[in-house]
């Protein structure tokens, strides 16, 4: 920006005023939960107390608490927070990646008749579980039906979609308020047995963090020049091999820069985890939203889990920020 | 495209020599899958995570969950979820106390009837409208006026906002702060002073940190007796006003909480694309002596603003799926003043009140693919130039 026009004195000034107080607005917060974290509760309902050892002598009590008194109820939501974040980024990093590859560098044509068929095949299979067939022959005999009607009925229809009506629908999956979809998917994962457990929220988030890869990713193989490819496709490499041994060494900033910001994503992710959760399965969001539920608000408990949670996140906020200045993200985070 | 047909595929003739005529068809015939094989997955986890979960919710917002001796079962029961909000028990919850409105309001109403007749009628006249455009105008002005007149007669003295309302104001507030607050930051951020680099990653974090936990931060900031504001509270004379049992008071709190999140995300991407502006043209405005606020709004600006466009639309979105705010924070309270339209969903599905959850979230659906839509062609078209 005005790398042209200098900054008068008082202009320089008043740039560090707003600047400063936006900043103390973002880190006096995080002060207070620090402070408040070694604060024994009386100093907490005295009345604000503000600079450890000078307006009060800083204790560990909360964080003894918290990670020796009730070891196993931290480190289970700690644990499975790092898990269902780490797995769920890594799953929706291979399959988006993969996606948006194949969505920008071959032609999809699929005619309506072909998907409309595939989703009443599936519907079918779930109407015969429903009326107490066995999932498998209900799975097989849909797949058969599909496969057999595909050759007749679907290529009647001429129309098709194409990629990018493929891009778009993906990308429109984040207009969906999850609560529109979870209860049905709350009711798939108790049928299946799998609530509670982090294989479901893992699913689940997969799904969720899908479509921001897919179209990151698209946008990021764009600017990666197709010679290479060519070359290595005349001298016989096969799409996987071109994929795995071109497309991701030369992609992997963008690839780190989409993690993390997914990675993120899972590990802040609340309204999901608190329908398919209960005990086994809670992660730390959970866990920081039901200390006033069950115990009334201990400040000082509810601020070290905050800052377990933060912590992190901090690390991950430098690093992003690195990518963000370099350009990388920015295209992403415009959609 | 271009490597289309060079990529499809034709086996690998130079490669590893198979060791069955078996495996190099089965290594030919995955060869020629691969385009298939890169997009499937993904495209099978979305339909099933979220095509037919959405298919399925039509369907519980029409039934009624009733517990039966020995489990549960679902009772079919048509639109009575949906008149049960619109006009039944829960339409206080969800639209609101209706206030009778008072001449002002009237006026008001009448004149933004007037302009979106005019809107409808404009397009009929414009020509070159297909009858589906047409349509589609009477439609948006149909429930934009209704909407409108929602609004206007919640947020006048005798009325009371319910969750429908809420979440608009939650939304329009939120992105008109958080734009023009991160408007101002990004500006500031690019006129190369020194500790830039510190700025930057300190507005970074709000954005990535759990708004769980964020509400607590703020209840604890926002608490009267225990909060660091106290002092000044009493100094003030406030000490005895309660944010929390005030419908506004707590409110606004959300929204603090929601500003200090989001900002940063209008932040980064604005200052990137004010870094990204090339400088002939302000160089130009300088040598034609133009002052710096000149400048911004006759050349910066209008530069930014097919990002603008952008950065709504995505805020837009992602703002209606609020809810970790208002539930941890307030709870939804004082009574249901703060609920949002998914936190009102989710306090429906812990009562086991299954249908009406769903209809509440589809009527959540509904409302952010009218606004996405409407706002995509009535103002993204025009900032964005093509889409």
């Amino acid at each position: 920006m005005s790398r042209a026009q200098a900054l008068t004195p008082t202009g320089t000034i008043l740039s560090y005023l707003i600047l400063g107080g936006w900043a103390f607005i973002v880190l006096f917060p995080l002060f207070w939960i620090l402070t408040t974290s070694f604060k024994l509760p009386v100093q907490v309902y005295d009345g604000p107390v503000y600079l450890p050892y000078v307006d009060f002598t800083p204790s560990l009590h909360a964080w003894r608490y918290i990670f020796v008194d009730l070891r196993g109820d931290t480190l289970r939501p700690l644990m499975n927070t790092v898990i269902v974040a780490l797995s769920s980024s890594v799953l929706a990093l291979a399959l988006g990646t993969t996606a948006g590859y194949g969505l920008l560098r071959f032609r999809y044509a699929p005619r309506y008749g072909v998907i409309g068929l595939f989703l009443a095949a599936v519907l079918l299979a779930a109407v015969a579980v429903r009326l107490r067939v066995p999932w498998q022959i209900a799975l097989a005999s849909s797949l058969a039906v599909f496969f057999l009607a595909r050759q007749t009925v679907g290529r009647r229809f001429r129309s098709s979609v194409g990629n990018d009506d493929i891009s778009f629908w993906m990308i429109s999956q984040r207009i969906l308020p999850p609560v529109a979809v979870v209860i049905p998917i709350y009711v798939m994962f108790q049928r299946l047995g799998l609530l509670d457990t982090r294989l479901a929220v893992i699913i689940t988030y997969t799904a969720v963090n899908l479509p921001i890869v897919v179209w990151l990713m698209r946008d990021y193989f764009r600017n990666i020049s197709v010679e290479l490819e060519e070359s290595a496709s005349i001298d016989g490499a096969s799409p996987y091999r071109i994929f795995r041994s071109i497309i991701l060494p030369l992609s992997t900033p963008g690839l780190a820069a989409t993690f993390l910001l997914v990675l993120v994503f899972s590990w802040n992710e609340y309204l999901l985890a608190l329908f398919l959760t209960s005990a086994n399965a809670q992660t730390l969001p959970l866990l920081i939203a039901a200390q006033n539920a069950t115990r009334g608000p201990q400040w000082w408990y509810m601020s070290v889990l905050i800052l377990i949670m933060i912590a992190p996140v901090i690390l991950m906020a430098i690093a992003l920020e690195r990518y963000i200045a370099k350009g990388l993200l920015v295209g992403a985070l415009k959609g | 495209m271009l490597t289309d047909r060079k990529l499809r595929g034709t086996g690998s003739p130079n490669g590893p020599v198979p060791l069955s005529f078996l495996g190099q068809g089965l290594a030919a015939w995955v060869d020629r899958q691969a385009r298939f094989l890169f997009l499937l997955p993904a495209v099978l986890l979305l339909i099933l995570l979220s095509i037919f979960p959405l298919i399925f919710s039509v369907y519980l917002s029409l039934v009624r969950f009733q517990l039966v001796p020995g489990g549960f079962r679902f009772r079919f029961v048509g639109l009575a979820n949906y008149r049960k909000l619109i006009t039944g028990i829960e339409r206080e919850h969800f639209l609101g106390l209706l206030a009778s409105p008072a001449p002002l309001i009237w006026a008001l109403a009448g004149v933004i009837a007037a302009v979106l007749l005019l809107f409808v009628i404009r397009g009929m006249v414009r020509g070159r409208s297909t009858l589906p455009a047409m349509a589609g105008r009477a439609v948006f002005a149909l429930i934009a006026g209704t909407l409108v007149w929602l609004i206007l007669r919640t947020l006048t003295s005798g009325g009371r906002p319910g969750s429908l309302v809420t979440t608009m104001v939650y939304v329009f507030i939120g992105i008109t702060v958080q734009y023009w607050l991160g408007l101002t930051l990004a500006y500031l951020t690019s006129q190369h002073l020194p500790g830039r680099r510190f700025f930057r990653v300190v507005f970074l974090l709000p954005m990535m940190i759990t708004p769980v936990g964020i509400a607590y931060m703020f209840r604890i900031l926002a608490n009267l007796g225990i909060g660091p504001f106290t002092p000044l509270w009493e100094a003030l004379g406030l000490a005895e006003v309660s944010w929390a049992s005030d419908p506004w008071g707590a409110r606004i709190v959300v929204m603090i909480g929601d500003v200090w999140q989001w900002t940063p995300f209008m932040f980064v991407v604005l200052l990137a694309a004010l870094e990204s502006q090339p400088l002939e043209l302000l160089e130009a405005a300088m040598v034609d002596g133009a002052s710096r606020w000149q400048t911004f709004w006759r050349v910066t600006w209008p530069q930014i603003l097919p990002v603008t466009s952008t950065l709504v639309l995505i805020r837009m979105i992602e703002g209606f799926k609020i809810i970790d705010l208002p539930n941890v924070l307030t709870n939804g309270g004082p009574g249901t003043a703060t609920e949002s339209l998914t936190l009102h969903a989710f306090i429906a599905w812990r009562t086991l009140d299954i249908g009406g959850s769903a209809a509440v979230a589809y009527a959540l659906l509904f409302l952010v693919t009218f606004m996405a839509l409407s706002y995509i062609n009535l103002v993204h078209r025009r900032l964005a130039g093509a889409m």
